[in-house]
Order: C-alpha cells, then structure tokens, then sequence
C-alpha cells in the first residue's frame, strides 16, 4: 500500500513531541523551574539560550521541552476518557436501543449544544486549578462525537451475520459488543480519538492561559503563553516558541488522524479513488 | 429410542406483531426429535422454516413471538425460560449453522479464537486450554494444518473451510442438538456435498440430533431418517424419508418431489423441463382459507377453499394435513 504523506509527516511529529516529553530530563540545559537567574533576564535566542530566557532568566527551551509532558498527559489522558465514555454510551445505545438510546442520544444533544471548552470552563472553576482537575474537565467533555460514531457503528453491525451468529451461540449481550462490535468500528474510533487529542492539547493551552491550568512555575505551553502576553513585542521569543510548539504537535495530531482515517475508513478510500 | 424425546414441539404457534393485529405466521406446528435423530424441515422459501427454527433457540424478535404452544427439550418446558436460561442452552446443548459462511464469522478474529471462545463461554475453560481445544475441533472437521489455520482470519479461508469453522463452533461444545438451516445453500454444489457428508458424520460419531432445514427436498431426505413439508406456516406432511420419495402424498409435496431433478432419470426424460409448482407461497397477512395451498393446488374442490384440513396420522406413522390425500 502507498503510504500517504499526511500519516509520514503527521506521524513523526507526534512521535517527536512524544519523545521531547519522554526524554526531557536529557534533553532540557536547565532545570525549568529552579534555574532562575536574573543576571540572565530576558535574553534573546542565542548559541547559549537556544529559545531564549525570561524576566526571570529561566531557560526557555528547557521549559518548552519539559512543557510537553504537560500538553502531551492532557491530549492522551483526556481523549482516552472521552474515547472510553463515548465508546461506552454510543455502542450500548446503538446495540441495545429503547429507552436507553433515547438518554444517550438526549445526553449527546446537550453535550454538542454546548461548546465544550465552555463546560470545561464550569467544570474547572468547581474543582480548581491543576493537571488533575485538566484532565476531568477535557475528559468529561468532549465525548460527543466518539459517541455518535460508536452509535451509528453499533447500529449498522448489529445487523451483520457474526453478531446474530454469537447471539445463537448463546454469547452475552456485553460479550457481543466487546468481541463482536468492537473490534469491527475500531478504525474511526482510532481517528476521532487522534483529532480529538489535537484539541484537548489546544484546549489545554487555552485553559492554562486563562490561569486555569497547570500552576505555575511548572510550565505548559499554555501557561508560558499566558506568562509572555505583556512581553509580546519586547520579548516575542517568549511567545513564538511556545506556540510554535503547540502548533506543530495539533498539525501532527490533525494530520495522522486524517492519513488514518485513509488506510481505516473505507468510505472515504474509495471516495478518493 | 425410548424415553423422553430430546426436543418435542407441541402445537407452537408463533405470532407476527403488525403493528394493529396479531397474524399466525405459523401455527399447529407439532414434531418431535429423539437423541441422535436427523429430521428435516422442507418447504419453499417463505413458509415459515427459519421462525420455527429461531422459536426452538428463543430467539424470535420483534415483531415476531411464540403465540402457544410448548416446546419441550430433554423433558424441560424452554418456551418460558428466562433469558439467561435460554442462553446457557444456546451453543451448548442446541447449536446451530447458518446459511451464509461468508458473513456469520466475524472479520478482525482469528478463527481459532472463535472456537475457542465457545469452550471459554460455555465450559469454563481457561484461554490457554481454549486454544488447545479449539486446535483439535478445527482438526476434527479435517481442516489440514489446524495448529496454523486456527490464526487465519475468515477472509484467508474459502467458502467450505468457512462453513467448516463454524461447524467447529457449533459442534465445539458438544451439543445434543444441531439445527443447520440452509447449510449449503451459498456453496459450490461440489462443496457442498462434501459438507453435509462432514456434518452427518460427525453429528452420527457424537450421537447429536440433527434438525435439517432446506427448501431441497432431495437433500434433506438423503440426510435425514424423518422429514416433516412446510407450506405457509403450517406442517402438510411429515413421515419417513424414503417414504415420502417414493410415495408423497400431500399434493404439495408431491409436487416438490416432482419438481427434484433424479439421477439417471434426465436421460430417460430427454431435455424435458423440471416440474415447478406454479404460482408463490401466500405472504403472511394473506393467506387463503381452508387448505392454504388450495390455489395453487391441482386437486382442489370446494370444501379446500373454506375448510382447513385437519391432521390425518398415518397407519405407518406420519401425518398429512389434506382433504384428499393419496
Ligand atoms: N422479522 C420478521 N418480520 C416480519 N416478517 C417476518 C420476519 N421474519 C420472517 N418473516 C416472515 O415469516 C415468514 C416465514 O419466514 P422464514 O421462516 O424466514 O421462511 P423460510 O425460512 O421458510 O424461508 C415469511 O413470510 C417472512 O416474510
Ligand atoms: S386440502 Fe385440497 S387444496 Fe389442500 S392440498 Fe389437499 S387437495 Fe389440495
Ligand atoms: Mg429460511
């Protein structure tokens, strides 16, 4: 098979930003909290201080590399309970049908009427800043779409010869939906599960740049965003490395789950072809 | 055989929901099964074949559900069983193979897996002695090179080693009772030999019953002891199988056997086309009164049009439900 571009490329970014996170102890010159250092405030990109310092005189670079684990454990971690939930919700509802469909699908309705960094918002200000409270808000909120997917899936294979064959072979209804169901819808789950950790990182930015994300000093991406607003023009590297970090890994993210959704989804292959 | 009979079906009837009324889509069904019997179920497409069949394993769904009747197996009433009873009988004791090898395995697991599941689910069995089993139940249904096939996926498997998997699961758990609805009806005519030969064979080494349901009436009789004729939901005729080949006596079955091509006989027959019964089976909401086959019937009177024929049990055992029977 032809391997596409978009898989390649978004493929290895992901899989950079993975590595900048597993590997940061090595990789960062400084620690990223500690080594603060006025005598070095504010210095501009050089051999030394490859992205720059702060007004405090932290190493930049240091503190983008260490601000992947932030980033990257929110993408994952929140997109896998989303994943879990709207898996969960979308496959029974769409299997059993009845009265408990009709709840999923209310359930859903709310959830896409209400933009989910807005929920997330509400859910942050109860439970207070943090990773941990990031990781419950992003999780809690963004399982709409896996969840109509899981749904249709469901509806469409439930119908199909080897899931009446495990009903006459006196399979349960949750041994049917794990053995039978599951594996079957995996390929779009896969894809909407990739796209929608390119978000939770995105929003993740956006929270810790409203103050509500990871404390300070530890850094994130979006707190270091937040922290360099008043030094855009005097000290843009402040800025710019940091977005051009979360941009690359949400271009990877967006571009693997397109290039997956190629070789998995065969509606859209034999749409291209 | 005496004793209980394995499975005994008395006066089911099954209900079809539409919506404002209740219809029978089939009724005063009655037959019975002993231990390691082959019986068969015959009838044109439509007449009510796979329900009855679907009745026997509980699974009959919206819009269709059992009406009356009882259906006893090993002496225990099923038709009322709970959900979870019926299912621990399903796979276990009534097994049962569809029509459509192609689709009934499912795509993204290994074959052995799938047999294997039925010793996890029903016996208890850890994965690791599953797989072991499962080796040998792919071996029994003479798959070559069992201990590599059991990690082929069903689209690496032709259409006959398919239907041999799922004989392999269905007869994985050692059932009393095999229904095979349609078996072969999706394969090559040479595969399809060799799959009834395999099913017959081991269903007779293992003493497990066979319930043969097919439209081809040349083929369940040559697989079957008895043989029970199915028109629009209700039995016409049900006697011993080579029996009803020589002698039919319901006009109905007379008119499948005359519809058979026979060996040896096309010669004698030149070019001369086969037989058919003319017209169609009644859909559900329509059916005629009286003798339901009455209009497509050769010797219909006027009593077949308004009274339904009851039941006349044979000297030589067996029943045919005509006014005018042979
Ligand atoms: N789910 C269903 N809903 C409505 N009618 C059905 C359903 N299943 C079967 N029937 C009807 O019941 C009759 C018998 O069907 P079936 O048992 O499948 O026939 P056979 O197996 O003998 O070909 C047919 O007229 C068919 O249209
Ligand atoms: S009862 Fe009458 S219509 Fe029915 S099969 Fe017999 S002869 Fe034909
Ligand atoms: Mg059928």
């Amino acid at each position: 098979m032809k391997l596409r571009a978009n898989l390649i490329i978004g493929g290895a970014l992901f899989a950079l930003a993975i590595l900048v996170g597993v590997l940061a102890p090595w990789l960062a010159h400084t620690d990223p909290v500690l080594d603060a250092n006025l005598l070095n405030a504010e210095e501009p990109p050089s051999w030394t201080w490859w992205f720059g310092t702060d007004d405090q005189g932290r190493d930049i670079y240091s503190r983008v590399v260490y601000g992947a684990r932030v980033s990257l454990t929110v993408g994952i971690v929140s997109q896998l309970i989303n994943s879990v939930i709207g898996v969960a919700l979308g496959l029974s509802a769409g299997y059993w049908g009845g009265w408990w469909d009709d709840v999923v699908n209310a359930l859903t309705n709310v959830m896409l009427a209400i933009p989910s960094l807005i929920f997330a918002l509400a859910i942050m200000a109860v439970l207070g800043p943090g990773l941990t409270s990031l990781l419950i808000a992003l999780g809690l909120t963004n399982w709409s779409f896996t969840c109509r997917i899981a749904r249709a899936s469901a509806l469409s294979l439930r119908s199909q010869g080897y899931v009446q064959a495990a009903t006459v072979l006196g399979y349960g209804d949750l041994r049917i939906m794990i053995t039978q169901l599951l594996p079957n819808m995996l390929g779009p789950i896969v894809v909407i599960g990739t796209l929608g950790m390119g978000s939770a990182v995105l929003s993740e930015a956006a929270l810790s740049f409203l103050g509500l994300g990871v404390r300070p000093p530890f850094p994130s991406w979006g707190s270091m965003l937040s922290d360099a607003r008043d030094q855009i023009t005097t000290a843009p590297w402040l800025s710019v490395f940091p977005g051009l970090a979360i941009f690359l890994t949400v271009l990877g993210l967006n571009l693997l789950g397109d290039g997956l959704r190629d070789i998995l989804d065969p509606q859209s292959r034999s749409r291209r072809t | 055989m005496t004793g209980v009979p394995l499975i005994e079906v008395e006066d089911l009837r099954i209900d079809l929901d539409d919506g404002s009324r209740r219809v029978a889509a089939a009724e005063g069904i009655s037959f019975r099964i002993d231990r390691g019997e082959t019986f068969g179920l015959v009838g044109e497409s439509g007449c009510g074949k796979s329900i009855t069949a679907l009745a026997l394993i509980g699974l009959l769904r919206q819009p269709l559900s059992i009406g009356g009747g009882v259906i006893r197996f090993d002496g225990q009433e099923i038709q009322h069983l709970s959900a979870a009873r019926q299912r621990d009988l399903r796979g276990n004791r009534i097994a049962m193979i569809f029509q459509e090898p192609m689709t009934a395995l499912n795509p993204v697991s290994p074959v052995g897996r799938q047999i294997a599941e039925m010793f996890v689910l029903h016996k208890g069995k850890s994965w690791r002695e599953a797989n072991q089993l499962a080796v040998e139940a792919l071996a029994s249904v003479r798959v070559p090179a069992p201990e590599r096939r059991v990690n082929d996926y069903p689209h690496q498997l032709s259409g006959g080693m398919r239907q041999r998997v799922m004989i392999a699961i269905a007869l994985a758990c050692g059932p009393d009772l095999l229904i095979a609805d349609e078996p072969t009806t999706a394969l090559d005519v040479t595969v399809q030999a060799e799959i009834i030969e395999l099913m017959r064979n081991l269903c007779a080494e293992r003493g497990t019953a066979i319930l043969m349901i097919s439209h081809d009436l040349g083929l369940v009789a040559n697989v079957c002891r008895r043989v029970a004729v199915m028109y629009a939901g209700r039995i016409v005729e049900e006697r011993g199988s080579a029996d009803i080949f020589r002698a039919p006596s319901h006009p109905y079955t007379q008119g499948l056997v005359a519809s058979l091509p026979r060996l040896g006989s096309r010669a004698a027959l030149g070019r001369s086309r086969l037989k058919e019964i003319a017209g169609v089976v009644p859909a559900i909401t329509s059916f005629p009164d009286g003798c339901r086959f009455n209009p497509r019937c050769t010797q219909a009177t006027d009593i077949c049009r308004t009274v339904a024929p009851t039941a006349d049990f044979l000297e030589a055992g067996g029943l045919v439900r005509c006014h005018h029977h042979a």
